[in-house]
């Protein structure tokens, strides 16, 4: 049996830390949240030497002990916690060398905490380029620790910080900073009051309202010497602090780094000149939304029609040499059909975490959050509600996750309430398919006009995000401080392995999450859709048979259409047809409806199990669409009908999995329930204006 | 004067800040009295000021950098 230890990837965002943990244990991931909150947690298997594997846990990204939000305080409470099940044997700080004194704070705290630490620099690569010169050993000594040069871009350096984690026990343990230095009185009668705890650990309790041991800030209150005085009073404390911190890793770099700033950063300057400038910095952001969405159209469309074609000819192939009693038949007619419904997803969900990741990886989201600050908050939002709503376009869910950066909760509350607004993929394929039925496909000024259409609902989905956004404001009572820094990484190429990862992860979890609720109703569907509640629903071949002077073909059709009537299912769409009338609905698009309340993309699934029961045809579902009549014999699928359709998935809230996060991130079911109403009700009357105008 | 009112491209040295005001985060990324900050861009209509402070970049919205007072070091 080989031991197991456990190691923790801590670091500032933006130093590579997610990429030295994507080196060290490759494709051997587990993602999930932490109990209770919706901190994405990380953690993965690697491998150091034959007797030896660790657990590596990859926490939030962090840029102090001072923890300002979710994600930070989820690292400070572990580290501060012994007995927790993932308190790390040994922590590795991960700092990146332009940024080194900034990250070599964080690797302060962690130190003074007592944790066994090593220090990774990472992008080393760019050090000559950059004309840093750094003396490791010189460093080493000074900071009392281990140092391992990595570049995650050439993947250099990973074997040696195997065997540094390998031989973590020989790591010494010393503290970076005397806290009397800062206030000699209060933290010697601070220490006088607690002799047998570390003097840092007792002033993280006090600052940062954890729980540690034994000792709360309360317990510490109620002691003789005052230690919780006014928060004006430990700020100054804190600020004083971080200068002591900062005349220690000055005094360190001194010695062991060497920078020539000559050849630093000139062209990363003109860069940020244009990417930010006050007329193009737009100008250009507007021109690489338009790409994304003309690439999502343009390039998901072969992989689209083949992934079309193999789930037809797959049932076909089922229905006919699978013998014909309940179990095949549901394979054949449900869950095949159902399974294609989720798989047709992958190329565009694909495409767009590739842009979104890339634009991530580079360090332009930042630049977009500068440019954005100004315009969204006008609307009550933040400059960072830009990543959850640009994230909504692939998915809400961790687009409200994204949120928690945000550290307003009035703007984080209404970023969450309308991030549901924006496009989210499973939108995607029910806009696609009306598209292809009810817009020409011709070219305006240059542009394909199916393109434009497309973009113009994402652009709708902003636009409602934003006014709801902006009512949202005038309505919320609640108390609200700014505290607005974003960092502004440098540019970088992107590195083509994080992104695949990120794309692989991603992509993986949403079918894996759609495709459950997706397959369990088209089983139900199925049921439902071939079962009746009376008796002319087994007698359907004998009363069509009645009529005279059908073709074969012309009869088969009559019957599953009259079977379809007459099933379960049937009357559910009729029982609400009265309703959805007046937006240009039959009583089938009302069966899709309703069942795509749990989840949008079970749409186009629920129309190719219901089109597709009974009948033998090879028609992809879109053709089967097109065909379909009213019963006066005038196409359902028309302009204004589609376009009708098209806003009502535009507005209303049909994701069950949202509302659930929703319910997590804000701690109550009152959000997800003015969502549940609001965005629907929105949803039913924009339907009905725009059938109704149309 | 404050950071607020510092000119596009000009350079100055952090005199003093209101540390109940300015957020600790800002201040652990080297905004601190006696060093460099540059303004780099402005974003339009009174948006946030995107500084090199101390070698790090940051943006910040304008109130926040009201409470920080600097001396100007470019002519």
């Amino acid at each position: 049996m080989s031991k197991r230890i456990k190691v923790a990837l801590i670091g500032n965002p933006n130093t590579g830390k997610s990429s030295v943990f994507n080196l060290l244990t490759g494709l051997q991931q587990k993602t999930g949240n932490y109990p209770g909150i919706t901190v994405e947690k990380k953690e993965g298997f690697c491998r150091l030497t034959k007797e030896l594997s660790a657990t590596v846990f990859d926490l939030p990204g962090t840029y102090s002990l001072n923890a300002s939000s979710l994600d930070e305080n989820v690292v400070i409470e572990l580290l501060m916690n012994r007995k927790h099940e993932d308190f790390p044997d040994v922590a590795v700080i991960v700092a990146d060398i332009e940024n080194i004194k900034r990250n070599l704070l964080l690797f302060t705290q962690i130190k003074d905490l007592g944790i066994p630490s090593i220090l990774v620099v990472n992008m080393s690569d760019r050090m000559r380029r950059k004309g840093i010169s750094l003396d490791v050993e010189m460093m080493e000594q000074e900071l009392n620790t281990k140092i391992v040069l990595t570049s995650t871009l050439k993947k250099e350096g990973i074997d040696s910080l195997k065997t540094q984690i390998a031989n973590h026990n020989q790591l010494e343990y010393s503290s970076c900073l005397d806290f009397r230095d800062i206030d000699p009185d209060y933290f010697a009668s601070l220490q006088k009051t607690f002799p047998n705890q570390s003097i840092y650990k007792l002033w993280l309790v006090i600052t940062q309202d954890v729980n540690f041991a034994n000792i709360d800030r309360n317990s510490i209150q109620s002691t003789n010497g005052d230690h919780t005085r006014s928060t004006s009073f430990l700020k100054r404390l804190q600020q004083r602090e971080t200068i002591k911190r900062y005349q220690f890793i000055n005094e360190v770099l001194k010695k062991s780094l060497e920078i020539n700033r000559e050849q630093a950063t000139d062209f990363q300057n003109r860069l940020d000149r244009m990417l930010t400038h006050r007329f193009w910095g737009y100008v250009i952001f507007f021109v690489i939304l338009l790409t994304i969405f003309q690439a999502i159209y343009d390039w998901s469309g072969y992989p689209m029609d083949v992934i079309d074609s193999a789930f037809v000819s797959m049932s076909e192939w089922a229905k006919t040499n699978l013998p014909s009693w309940f179990v095949p038949k549901l394979i054949a007619e449900g869950i095949i059909p159902g399974l294609g419904g989720v798989v047709i997803f992958i190329p565009q969900i694909a495409i767009l975490f590739v842009f979104i990741s890339i634009l991530e990886e580079t360090g332009y989201m930042s630049r977009v959050v500068f440019l954005m600050d100004r315009v969204l908050r006008r609307f009550g939002l933040s400059g960072k509600s830009v990543v959850p709503l640009i994230s909504g376009t692939a998915c809400a869910i961790p687009a409200i996750m994204a949120t928690r950066n945000i550290e307003n909760w009035k703007e984080r509350l209404i970023t969450i309430l309308v991030t549901p607004f924006t496009t989210c993929s499973a939108r995607l394929p029910v806009y696609l398919i009306l598209i292809a039925l009810v817009i020409p496909d011709t070219r305006v000024l240059g542009a394909n006009l199916q393109g434009l259409v497309l973009m113009g609902l994402y652009l709708l989905g902003f636009g409602m995000a934003l006014a709801g956004a902006y009512v949202l404001q005038l309505v919320l009572k609640l108390p609200h401080k700014t505290a607005f820094v974003v960092e502004m990484p440098n540019y970088r190429i992107p590195i083509l392995r994080n992104v695949g990862i990120a794309v692989y992860n991603k992509t993986k979890s949403f079918v894996l999450e759609a495709g459950k609720i997706i397959l369990a109703i088209s089983v139900l569907l199925w049921v439902l859709a071939s079962n009746g509640p009376s008796s002319s629903f087994g007698d359907a071949e004998a009363i069509v048979g009645q009529e005279q002077g059908l073709t074969p073909t012309e009869l088969e059709q009559k019957i599953s259409a009259y079977k379809l009537e007459q099933s379960y299912l049937g009357y559910v769409g009729k029982f609400i047809e009265p309703a959805i009338a007046p937006l240009g609905y039959d009583w089938k698009i009302g069966i899709a409806i309703v069942t795509s309340f749990a989840a949008r993309e079970v749409f186009v699934g629920t129309l190719a199990t219901i089109y597709n029961v009974g009948t033998d045809e090879e028609d992809t579902i879109k053709n089967r669409m097109a065909d379909e009549v009213h019963a006066d014999g005038k196409p359902v699928f028309t302009l204004a009908s589609g376009m009708s359709l098209m806003i009502f998935y535009a507005f209303a809230m049909q994701c069950m999995s949202t509302l659930a996060i929703v319910q997590k991130e804000t701690n109550s079911w009152k959000w997800p329930a003015i969502q549940l109403v609001v965005m629907t009700l929105i949803a039913y009357l924009a339907a009905f204006a725009t059938f109704q105008v149309l | 004067m404050t950071l607020a009112q510092l000119n596009k491209g000009e350079k100055a040295i952090i005199e003093d800040l209101n540390t109940d005001l300015v957020p600790l985060k800002l201040i652990e990324m080297g905004c601190l009295p006696g060093n460099q900050i540059e303004l780099l861009q402005l974003a339009p209509f009174k948006g946030p000021l995107f500084l090199n402070v101390n070698g790090a970049q940051v943006a910040i919205r304008k109130e926040t950098a009201e409470h920080i007072q600097v001396k100007r070091t470019t002519e």
